[in-house]
């Protein structure tokens, strides 16, 4: 079914081998725990520079969670992240958020209240270096750094086409641009690795044709590492890299999409399987 | 209308809008931490009178804690014996309420980190009385003069200025006018504070979502001690303003009670709001007292803010300047 590239995916299988370079982030033996019950039972995994990982499952299997150890809303109570080859110590989301990490989220957590162009900006906060004097007499390095600042992101809502809406706020957008503003707030960070929680989720046909394009083209453009999660196998399958299959809170299936798709643990969590 | 009734009248207008400034100040250090966190600070009265009590107790070096001292150890302490000049002695009271807090978000408010607003509330009412308590035992509970240098009584130029001009002098208090002034001053920066600088770009973020603030980077904690910093300051300045009209004593705190109808004109959750809130409420009381007073029994002043605030509730909940309520379905 994924037969023809399409225009969704220029080039991808000869580009593929080229841009993916060594492991960034290794998730070891996580297990996560509320209360009694097993949100993450033991997985191992590793992020590559370059790639579109996706994390897939079923509902409920665990990926959200994931997601959340990675960016730090949530702490496991076994297991070890490295990232960059150094081993991670417990930290709190903004301070994941500093390292370089950044997310979006299933339900969109945009500042409703601020415009467009301002929650972009909110991006590039981290980064800004200038003293509160130097702002208020708008002197110095101020000035200079704002408009830097304005200029990236100028780039970005360019690339994500979202010129028109630039002042208006937030709360007013319908559901799909929303979206495409989150991402464009995280790539804002200039992260080493973009976390997506279900970019896809609650989009019709076009949209998410939109959205996958968004995310490849990202992904080339700027060579940056994407780690999404989705519970729709197809478009992942189209997406990705290399796939973590999960399911109640297991690994069930890690490697490229025609691996995972042929496992029969994945097509038994997905299809459904008679025991007898 | 007689010409002299009419001048009469501006003159009235003119100094409600004063006292409407007066109101002000203590209505926008509720904005601020209602802006920034969704609560709504009880204690900000109080924060008015506890920083005056600082003041006038670093300014005329008294011995804090002196009563327990002396109770205690059977000394007799009660001043260090100077008197500091009032720049330096405002800078020390800013300080003190920097760490003061410091002092809420680390006792206080990170306990309470995602819990409903109505608990943040209660902790409020809490620290409110704790405040209250800690002044009295600090700096003693009676009455002090505050005097900072500001200028007080009856402005002799503009009273001889209007003569010349109506044939009739305004009676305007000088300190009503550094009040508007300084209240001027202050709402322009935090405003600028607000809209443009990279921290008050965060604070906008943290009031907004905080799950997004973090995903950018932005720490709670940091802006959480920052805007009751902030607060924490603008309370000095209601303090001072207030302190310097009626004198440090318990009562300062009550202020607190006429800034509730400016927030409810004005909305909880805007600066510009809270002036214009209190220019209404001043200027609508002395001209309701000067035109209906006389008709139903005078001494309107004590409840009029209040009915027109009862009365915005009823048309515009959330204030004239108040983010409207979106809500898409």
């Amino acid at each position: 079914m994924n037969a023809e590239p399409g225009p969704m995916t220029p080039e991808t299988p000869t580009d593929g081998a080229r841009r993916i370079g060594p492991v960034l982030m290794e998730m070891k033996n996580i297990t996560l725990r509320f209360g009694g019950v097993v949100a993450i039972k033991d997985i191992s995994f590793d992020i590559r520079e370059g790639e579109i990982r996706a994390i897939i499952g079923p509902n409920g299997a665990g990926k959200s969670s994931m997601l959340n150890v990675i960016s730090g809303f949530y702490h496991p109570q076994q297991g070890e992240v490295w990232f960059r080859g150094q081993r991670r110590a417990p930290m709190r989301p903004y301070q994941v958020a500093r390292q370089g990490i950044a997310r979006t989220f299933q339900n969109i957590a945009l500042f409703d209240g601020m415009s467009v162009l301002d929650n972009i900006m909110t991006g590039r906060l981290t980064m800004m270096r200038a003293g509160l004097l130097e702002q208020a007499l708008w002197w110095g390095r101020a000035a200079r750094e704002e408009d830097a600042h304005r200029e990236k992101v100028e780039k970005i809502i360019d690339f994500l086409e979202i010129q028109a809406i630039r002042k208006t706020p937030v709360g007013r957008l319908p559901y799909g641009l929303k979206k495409r503003v989150e991402l464009a707030r995280a790539l804002a960070a200039e992260p080493k690795i973009l976390l997506l929680d279900e970019p896809m989720a609650g989009m019709n046909v076009e949209e998410k044709e939109d959205m996958c394009r968004f995310i490849l083209d990202v992904n080339d453009e700027f060579g940056t590492t994407i780690a999404l999660i989705e519970h729709d196998m197809g478009v992942v399958m189209d997406l990705s890299d290399r796939v973590v299959v999960m399911d109640y809170g297991r690994k069930i299936g890690d490697g490229t999409p025609d691996e995972v798709r042929s496992n029969p643990e994945v097509i038994a969590a997905y299809l459904g399987v008679s025991h007898d | 209308m007689l010409p002299d009734q009419m001048l009469f009248a501006m003159e009235v207008t003119l100094n409600g809008l004063m006292a409407g400034v007066m109101y002000a100040l203590v209505a926008l250090g509720f904005v601020l931490i209602f802006k920034a966190s969704g609560i709504f600070n009880y204690a900000q009265g109080v924060l008015a009178l506890f920083a005056a009590l600082t003041l006038v107790g670093i300014q005329q070096g008294q011995v804090p804690f002196a009563h327990l001292i002396n109770a205690v150890f059977g000394t007799d302490l009660h001043h260090f014996g100077w008197t500091l000049p009032a720049v330096l002695a405002l800078a020390l009271t800013a300080l003190v309420m920097i760490g003061l807090a410091w002092l809420i978000e680390r006792l206080v408010l990170k306990h309470l980190v995602n819990q409903p607003a109505i608990i943040l509330f209660m902790a409020t009412i809490g620290l409110a009385y704790f405040l209250e308590g800690l002044g009295d035992v600090m700096w003693g509970a009676d009455i002090k003069t505050l005097d900072v240098g500001l200028p007080q009584g009856i402005s002799e130029a503009v009273e001889t200025a209007t003569a010349s001009l109506f044939g009739y002098g305004f009676f305007i208090d000088r300190l009503d006018m550094v009040a508007t002034v300084v209240a001027a001053i202050l709402v322009l920066s935090l405003t600028l504070f607000s809209q443009y600088s990279r921290q008050g770009r965060a604070l906008r973020a943290v009031a907004d979502d905080h799950q997004a603030a973090l995903s950018v980077g932005i720490s709670l904690r940091f802006i959480w001690v920052l805007v009751w910093s902030i607060a924490g300051i603008v309370a000095l300045v209601a303090g001072v303003m207030w302190g310097t009209k009626s004198g440090v004593q318990f009562s300062l705190s009550l202020i607190a009670l006429k800034a509730l109808p400016v927030l409810m004109l004005g909305g909880f959750t805007s600066i510009p709001g809270a002036i214009v809130g209190g220019l209404i409420i001043g200027m609508g009381e002395k001209l309701f007292e000067f035109f209906a007073g006389p008709l139903i029994g005078g001494a309107t002043e004590n409840w009029f803010a209040y009915v027109l605030a009862l009365l915005f509730l009823v048309v515009r909940p959330q204030g004239l300047f108040g983010e409207r309520i979106i809500e898409r379905v």
